[in-house]
C-alpha cells in the first residue's frame, strides 16, 4: 500500500496522511513508517474524527464518543490520502470529505484502505486497497491492531445476524 | 464499531447533584476534543444542522449567555436569543405560557437562567425540547461547575485526593453548589473559605472543611475558586465593608506567596479587582481565569451535542401533562 501511495503521488513531496478515528489513524503512522524504511522521506501524519459530520447522529442512539481531530498545518495545495480500516458504505469517507473541506483546498485527495468490503451506498471508490473482500450485508468486518487491541487481525464475520 | 458515550444524559442538563461521576466525565470527555473547533479558521461544525436553540435569559448575563451562543453555532445550530426585558415576560406573561409559544414554533432546546431556584426542572417537567439549565436562583450552575471541573481536571489531571477550597459567598452562589457536587464525585477534597454569615449554616452536612481564614486556605488547597462577591451583600449587612473584606479574605499575591506549593486560581467572572481578588493575582501566573472562559465555550457544546435529540422518558412526559 505504501508503495502503490507513493507511485499515484510521484513519491512523498507535498503528501499528507490522514488516518480516520480509530484504527485509521494507527494504519495511517505505520503506512508513514514504511514510507520512511524505504524512501527515507517523512510524511506529515494527521488525525480525523468524523463524529460531528455524521449523517446519522439523529438515530444512533447514545451519543458517540468525540474523538480528536489534530491535522498537520495548512491543506493547501498538498495531495492528502485518507487512511482508514475498513471501506464499507462510504457514509464515513462522505464526513471525512467534508471536514477536511473545513480545513482548506488540498490539490487532490486519495483513499487508502486497508479492507474494501463492497456494499456502497454513496458514489465513493478507493484508490488504494489492500484486500477486497466481498462481506453480505449482515456480515461484519473487525480489524484489530496491535497499538490498539493487542493483536494484528482481520476477522471477517459473514452470518452475524441470520 | 463506533464507541457509544455509554451513559447518556437523558432530556435535560438542571444540576450536577444528580449526575454521576461517570456522567460527568462523559460530559469533560467529550468537550476536550471540541475545543479544537474553536481553533480552527472554520470554526463551525454541522452536527446540529436545523436544530433550534432558544436562550431565554430572565436574568443579567453576558459571558455565559455569549458562551452558549458560540456553542450553540459553533454546532451549527439556529439559535433566539429572549431577555425578559422587552418581550412579553415583561407584560406578565409566565414562564410556562412563553416556553409553550415558543414549542408551538417547533423549537428543539431551551437554556434558561432564572432568578428562582428550581425554575428550569419546572420547565423541564412541562415541556418536550431539552432544558440546560443556565443558573437558577441560589441553587445550581452546572455548566460554570462543568467548565471548572475541566479547567482543573487538564491542569491537575486526576482531581481524585485533589485539594480545592471554594472562596467567598458560598451562602448566595449557585456557583459553589455545582462545583462543591461535581468535585466531590470526581474525588476530590472541597473546602469553604469565608465570612461565616456568608456561609450556609448546615455547609458541614455537603462533606466540605471550612477554613476562617484565607491564609489557611493557600496553605492547604491545590486550588482557590474564588467567587465573585455581589456587591449588594454588603448594603445586606453580610459584611461591614468592601475594605475590611478585601482585607480579610482577598486573594493577594502576598498571600501567594506564602503558599507551599503551585496553587491555581479560578473565578468565575465577573471580577471585583480589589476586593475578593488583586488585580496582579488575577492576571498573574497563577490565574487560569480565561482557561475557563475558553473551556466554558467547549463544555457548553459537549452538553448540547450529548442532550440533543434525547426525548423525554415517559415518566416524565406524564408529569408535563399534569
Amino acid at each position: 500500500m505504501a508503495d502503490e501511495i507513493l507511485e499515484r503521488n510521484d513519491g512523498a513531496e507535498g503528501l499528507i496522511l490522514v488516518g480516520i478515528q480509530r484504527r485509521g489513524v494507527q494504519i495511517a503512522a505505520r503506512i508513514a513508517q514504511l514510507i520512511k524504511d524505504r524512501d527515507g522521506a517523512t510524511v506529515p501524519l494527521g488525525a480525523l474524527d468524523i463524529t460531528l459530520y455524521r449523517d446519522d447522529l439523529q438515530t444512533v442512539g447514545p451519543r458517540p464518543v468525540v474523538g480528536r481531530t489534530d491535522l498537520p498545518g495548512d491543506l493547501e495545495g498538498k495531495r492528502v490520502v485518507i487512511v482508514d480500516d475498513v471501506l464499507f458504505t462510504g457514509r464515513t469517507i462522505r464526513a471525512a470529505l467534508d471536514e477536511l473541506a473545513d480545513f482548506g483546498r488540498p490539490a487532490r485527495v486519495g483513499l487508502a484502505v486497508l479492507i474494501d468490503r463492497g456494499g456502497r451506498e454513496l458514489p465513493i471508490q478507493p484508490d488504494v486497497v489492500g484486500k477486497h473482500v466481498e462481506v453480505p450485508l449482515g456480515g461484519r468486518v473487525d480489524v484489530f491492531i496491535s497499538e490498539l487491541d493487542g493483536r494484528d487481525e482481520v476477522v471477517l464475520n459473514v452470518m452475524e445476524r441470520t | 464499531m463506533t464507541p457509544t458515550a455509554s451513559s447518556v444524559l437523558g432530556k435535560d442538563l438542571l444540576g450536577l447533584e444528580h449526575l454521576s461521576a461517570e456522567q460527568i466525565n462523559v460530559i469533560l470527555d467529550t468537550a476536550g476534543p471540541l475545543k479544537e473547533i474553536s481553533e480552527r479558521a472554520i470554526k463551525k461544525v454541522p452536527t446540529l444542522r436545523g436544530a433550534t436553540v432558544v436562550n431565554l435569559f430572565f436574568e443579567a448575563s453576558t459571558r455565559t449567555r455569549i458562551s452558549f451562543e458560540f456553542a450553540e453555532k459553533r454546532l451549527s445550530a439556529d439559535t433566539v436569543n429572549v431577555a425578559s426585558s422587552g418581550s412579553s415576560i415583561s407584560k406578565g406573561e409566565t414562564l410556562v405560557d412563553t416556553a409553550r409559544n415558543l414549542e408551538a414554533m417547533r423549537i428543539d432546546m431551551v437554556v434558561i437562567r432564572h432568578h428562582a431556584s428550581g425554575a428550569a426542572k419546572f420547565l423541564a417537567e412541562r415541556i418536550e425540547s431539552n432544558v440546560i439549565n443556565a443558573g437558577d436562583g441560589t441553587h445550581e450552575h452546572p455548566t460554570q461547575g462543568l467548565l471548572d471541573l475541566l479547567t482543573l481536571r487538564d491542569k491537575l489531571g486526576d482531581l481524585r485526593g485533589k485539594r480545592i477550597c471554594i472562596c467567598g459567598d458560598v451562602l448566595h452562589s449557585r456557583v459553589a453548589r455545582s462545583n462543591i457536587w461535581g468535585l466531590t464525585k470526581l474525588g476530590a477534597e472541597v473546602a469553604v473559605c469565608g465570612p461565616r454569615s456568608l456561609l450556609p449554616n448546615a455547609i458541614g452536612e455537603m462533606g466540605v472543611q471550612v477554613f476562617d481564614r484565607i491564609e489557611q486556605a493557600i496553605e492547604w488547597a491545590d486550588a482557590l475558586n474564588v467567587l465573585r462577591l455581589q456587591l449588594e451583600r454588603m448594603q445586606a449587612g453580610y459584611i461591614p465593608s468592601l475594605r475590611e473584606y478585601n482585607r480579610v479574605f482577598g486573594v493577594t499575591s502576598e498571600r501567594l506567596d506564602r503558599a507551599p506549593r503551585d496553587i491555581l486560581i479560578l473565578h468565575p467572572g465577573p471580577m471585583n479587582r480589589g476586593v475578593e481578588i488583586d488585580s496582579d493575582v488575577a492576571d498573574g501566573p497563577h490565574s487560569v481565569i480565561l482557561d475557563q472562559v475558553t473551556n466554558g465555550v467547549a463544555v457548553r457544546m459537549a452538553v448540547l451535542y450529548l442532550l440533543a435529540g434525547n426525548k423525554p422518558t415517559l415518566a416524565t412526559a406524564a408529569r408535563g401533562d399534569a
